[in-house]
């Protein structure tokens, strides 16, 4: 069953054709990675998945139109957390979770004890129980990963919307990131949507890839179909090389000396 | 995915913490007895050499079931509560309403150095004042003083335009816009109300005495003047104090846990616009209590709207009223206006602000 579905989708800023009538369907509890080089318009194709970004065509999610949808109706059913979240100074791990909870308070109201406990749990969940009275800007990137990511979970919605949920990471966090991810979406059957541009850890994790390239989708399928080794050195303008190690798929640039 | 069909009760230990860090009750307990001090030594200190102690019984006296002879006159009970009572409650409630106007603004804008004048609402009251003075219909006597509503109404006037002039120019993208547009009409306004008051220069001492803030016309008609305005506005906003947390992490974020950045920003803007211009009108202009209070009350609790809001209503109403009681003490009898002596606190106070800039700069 497809849980978010985007039909003939086009974005235009001026004379510029961001995307251009892009359709998806993402299954329930499926981890799509929309990948592609700079400018193919993978963050943008996921603002607007998320509702976050107008445009031409139609996205639906649950089979419910997200243009009729209150913005409290539509942060119910997705969750979204951008490539740099804001991190406002001063605010308080446990605080900035809490902030998941909106969508599901009545118009301004304030959370109740299921909120609090919920939150308590996510903290936990996350590592972040010891953190909860500490301010963000003093966290490192990898907690700091962690309380946005605990907050998109807080908001308890079907489907998470990631757009390059490793960057700045190093190489450990970035894997422990993506193993928090796997967890959280099989204890949740949550389905995950993310942009990545690491192409091996995308192919490691998602149970599928879709590759853009100037507004388009170029490929669309489970990662060994959509990782063609002259595919990517096209699209990517470099010299790729796509490994199978154990079952594993690992895209490496070579250097052309 | 996690549900909520049938959630247990709040017993975890930590999740009690979380709600109790809400509360901010010790803030809350201080900012009252501030108040309570502010006010008292409002009450008590004044150039009529009333015997405190028989004014402290002449305040008991008023509170029901108690009934004790304070022994002052008629002329020393009016003192008491037709001089010094409208005062200081008329210091409070701008104190509270620029106080609470200037944090909201900060919020909405996520702009530490925002102020309640930032969208023109000075430049509009001081012009609207001005031509009130200038033209001798605002003179204080009498019941067809101008100057409260003019300034009223060219505050209001003011930001309408900065709203209207920013949103025009691209605001709902970024609210950049909408503090250069606050920029160019307050610019604007301030070089009218500089020509008119070049033009006339035997009224300039009036202006100034305005534009510098002063409570010493205070009276009960302009507290109840000022008072539903500045229930409202404080109502409105505290109402919002929950969202105002959720719309500091950015437009994008907040729309993705499902507010709508642009109609909160409206309507708070609306609310403290609204209590900013009732309160110019009554008392002048009056500056930095907008960025002292809220900006104090972050070094002292954090930066949670939830408390800060509340707390700067009562400390925004303590501090007006002490450096009221400062502007009449320290040269009388003759008065010093208030905004000289909120002026010269600020300057200092922004160095304490910038060296703890990493905590407090919400």
């Amino acid at each position: 069953m497809n849980l978010c579905v985007a039909k003939e989708v086009s974005v235009r800023v001026g004379a510029k054709l961001i995307l251009d009538n892009v359709s998806v369907s993402i299954a329930a509890g499926e981890w799509v990675s929309v990948v592609g080089p700079n400018g193919a318009g993978k963050t943008t194709l996921l603002s607007v998945m998320a509702g976050l970004r107008t445009a031409s065509g139609r996205i639906s999610i649950d089979d419910r139109d997200l243009k009729e949808l209150s913005p409290r109706e539509r942060a119910r059913l997705l969750a979204y957390v951008p490539q740099h979240p804001e991190i406002p100074p001063g605010m308080k791990v446990s605080s900035y979770v809490l902030l998941g909870r909106t969508p599901h308070l009545s118009f301004l109201g304030m959370e109740g004890p299921d909120d609090f406990r919920l939150v308590q749990q996510v903290l936990e969940q996350f590592d972040l129980a010891t953190l909860g009275q500490r301010t963000l800007e003093s966290l490192s990137g990898g907690e700091l990963q962690r309380c946005h990511l605990a907050r998109a979970i807080a908001q308890a919605t079907p489907i998470i919307f990631l757009d390059e949920p490793t960057t700045a990471l190093d190489l450990g966090h970035q894997q422990q990131a993506l193993d928090r991810i796997r967890r959280l979406r099989e204890e949740h059957q949550v389905t995950v949507v993310m942009t990545m541009h690491d192409l091996t850890l995308a192919g490691q994790y998602s149970d599928r890839v879709i590759l853009m390239s100037e507004g388009e989708i170029a490929a669309d399928g489970v990662p060994s179909e959509v990782f063609d080794p002259d595919r990517l050195s096209d699209l990517y303008g470099a010299h790729v090389k796509v490994l199978n190690i154990d079952g594993h798929l690992a895209v490496i640039p070579m250097a052309e000396y | 995915m996690r549900t909520e069909s049938s959630p247990p009760r709040c017993t975890h230990p930590r999740a009690a913490s979380l709600r109790s860090e809400k509360l901010g009750a010790p803030g809350l307990l201080l900012g009252f007895v501030a108040i309570l001090v502010a006010a008292s030594a409002g009450l008590l200190i004044g150039p009529a050499g009333i015997d405190k102690t028989a004014a402290i019984m002449e305040l008991l006296d008023q509170i029901p079931f108690i009934s004790v002879d304070s022994g002052l006159s008629q002329i020393q009970k009016n003192i008491i509560w037709e001089v010094r009572m409208p005062r200081v409650v008329l210091g409070a409630l701008v104190g509270a309403t620029l106080a609470i106007s200037g944090a909201s603004y900060q919020a909405v804008f996520r702009n530490p150095l925002a102020d309640p004048y930032l969208l023109g609402a000075a430049a509009g009251a001081g012009l609207g004042a001005t031509v009130a003075i200038v033209t001798g219909s605002g003179d204080g006597i009498g019941t067809f003083d101008l100057v409260p509503l003019l300034a009223f109404l060219g505050a209001l006037t003011a930001v309408a335009l900065t709203y209207t002039l920013g949103y025009s120019s691209g605001a709902q993208r970024s609210p950049a816009a909408l503090l250069l547009a606050g920029v160019a009409v307050a610019s604007f306004l301030t070089a009218i109300q500089t020509f008119i008051q070049q033009q006339n220069v035997d009224t300039i001492r009036q202006v100034y005495s305005w534009i510098l803030g002063r409570l010493n016309t205070a009276s009960w008609d302009e507290v109840s003047l000022l008072a539903p305005y500045a229930l409202v506005s404080t109502f409105l906003i505290l109402m919002y104090r929950r969202t105002l947390d959720v719309m500091r992490l950015g437009d994008v974020e907040a729309s993705s846990v499902g507010i709508r950045p642009q109609l909160v920003r409206l309507v708070v803007i609306c609310a403290a616009s609204l209590g900013t211009a009732a309160a110019v009108a009554v008392s002048g202009l009056i500056a930095f209590v907008g960025l002292i209070v809220p900006h104090t009350v972050r070094l002292l609790v954090g930066t949670s709207n939830r408390i800060v809001l509340p707390l700067s209503i009562l400390f925004g109403a303590a501090f007006l009223v002490m450096v009221d009681l400062l502007g009449r003490s320290l040269a009388s009898p003759a008065e010093i206006p208030l905004g000289v002596i909120t002026a010269f606190c600020g300057a200092p106070f922004f160095v304490v602000v910038l060296r703890s800039s990493k905590r407090t700069l919400g």
